[in-house]
């Protein structure tokens, strides 16, 4: 085996070595929609965030806008406070509100943006304090049930 | 009885010096490799020459393991997710056990018993003809002429092989998942893309597999060159090369892992 011979079989090895960690990079993994520009940090506040975690994503209209960074409870005022990056991209209006939302029945939490119409927008650091708690099934379960026995007990009462 | 007694504590005694005098040697082995690893990356052509034997001559081997590994994934975890009715998810599956823990570990055992073996045999015939003592003599240096260009191929193979393992077991995963059984082909794709993070995963299995190409070579270098120059030594030497470095692997794998996985 002479040199020139096994520099072309290392070349080629070390090529596609190196186009298959390419493809694992933007076929499989999301190096290409990912985080890879500027982005801005929002928080809000919220009284439950069900099962949201760090890196989740926050979508507006259904398009990923930005990604959960940060997730803390706040000792004073008792509510979670979540920090998120966006995209610079995209700006809200000051008043959009916030709901935590599941993607299908047992899929991931994501943050969802309710699009406002002030014509100032947000900011870098801003706060938002309208927000709606994740749905929390067993509340909604236990409270199905009550009501289902309280029609019970005033259909009896009709009678 | 006393006697009984002490002589299985001097056993103990003895195998745990032992142990640790061979840790300490290999050690310094190490040490003595990096430092003199000036020659393997200057005339950079032994280095080569010996990617060419350690990563080329496995190619084959990885990459009909990698294909195999995720073909099987493909219908195995189907099987499972069909049963949720999340067969969508056959792609994230594929992609996240590959890419984490498959790709990098099955490609360092096979590069282990594959590559490793053949450089401990080498090394440890060297030995055993005196061509190491004739390259003394001749004032070459041995572990900077034969040792370290062996051990810096294995440093450089063997990420490229674990991500060349993973890349053909998603596309074995693909074929199986996709054109045999009939996943949607979008949202295989689309999920794994939404929850395979280049950074946490992929990244971190290159990691892995760095330092799995570390410890393999290291090993794979030491065995030879401390093997008893004989016929019996060199086999002995192959066979503890196999073993260590599989059992280090799987150790160094569930370190690793505890630290990069945890959250």
């Amino acid at each position: 085996m002479n040199r020139a011979t096994i520099d072309l079989w290392v070349g080629i090895f070390v090529a596609i070595g190196l186009f298959s960690l390419l493809f694992l990079a933007l076929k499989v993994g999301n190096l290409s929609s990912s985080s890879g520009g500027e982005t801005y940090r929002l928080e809000a506040e919220f009284d439950n965030i069900g099962g949201l975690k760090v890196r989740a994503p926050v979508k507006s209209a259904g398009v990923v806008v930005g990604r959960v960074s940060d997730i803390h409870f706040d000792p004073e005022s008792y509510r979670a406070v979540v920090a998120m990056k966006l995209d610079t991209r995209y700006k809200f209006p000051r008043d959009t509100s916030l709901t935590i939302n599941t993607s299908g029945l047992l899929g991931e939490q994501y943050i969802g943006f309710e699009v406002g119409g002030d014509p100032e927008m947000l900011k870098d650091g801003s706060k938002i304090k309208k927000t709606q708690s994740a749905v929390v099934l067993e509340k909604l379960i236990s409270q199905f049930m009550f009501n289902k026995a309280a029609d019970g007990d005033s259909g009896d009462g009709k009678k | 009885m006393v006697s009984v007694g002490r002589r299985i504590l001097q056993a103990l005694g003895r195998r745990v010096t032992d142990r640790l005098w061979r840790l300490g040697f290999g050690s310094r082995f190490l040490l003595a490799t990096l430092l003199h690893s000036g020659t393997a990356l200057q005339r950079f052509q032994l280095t080569i020459r010996e990617i060419y034997f350690t990563g080329v001559l496995s190619l084959i081997i990885i990459l009909v393991s990698g294909l195999f590994v995720g073909m099987v994934l493909g219908l195995q975890g189907y099987d499972t997710l069909q049963r949720y009715g999340s067969s969508e998810a056959l792609g994230v599956l594929v992609a996240l056990s590959l890419v984490r823990e498959l790709g990098p570990v099955v490609s360092a055992l096979l590069f282990a018993s594959r590559a490793g073996s053949a450089i401990t045999a080498e090394i440890g015939l060297m030995k055993a003809t005196e061509q190491l003592s004739a390259m003394e003599m001749m004032a070459v240096n041995p572990i900077a002429r034969v040792v370290a260009p062996r051990f810096w191929a294995g440093v450089i193979s063997m990420p490229l092989l674990a991500a060349l393992f993973s890349a053909m077991g998603i596309f074995g995963g693909y074929l199986v998942g996709v054109q045999l059984i009939g996943v949607d082909e979008g949202s295989f794709w689309s999920q794994m893309q939404a929850s395979v993070d280049f950074r946490e995963d992929i990244i971190n299995g290159v990691i892995k597999s760095f330092v799995f190409g570390v410890i393999v070579s290291w090993i794979a270098v030491f065995e030879g060159y401390d093997s008893d120059p004989t016929a019996e030594g060199v086999s002995g030497a192959t066979t503890r090369t196999v073993v260590n470095s599989s059992l280090a692997i799987l150790f160094a794998d569930f370190i690793l892992t505890a630290f990069m996985f945890r959250g």
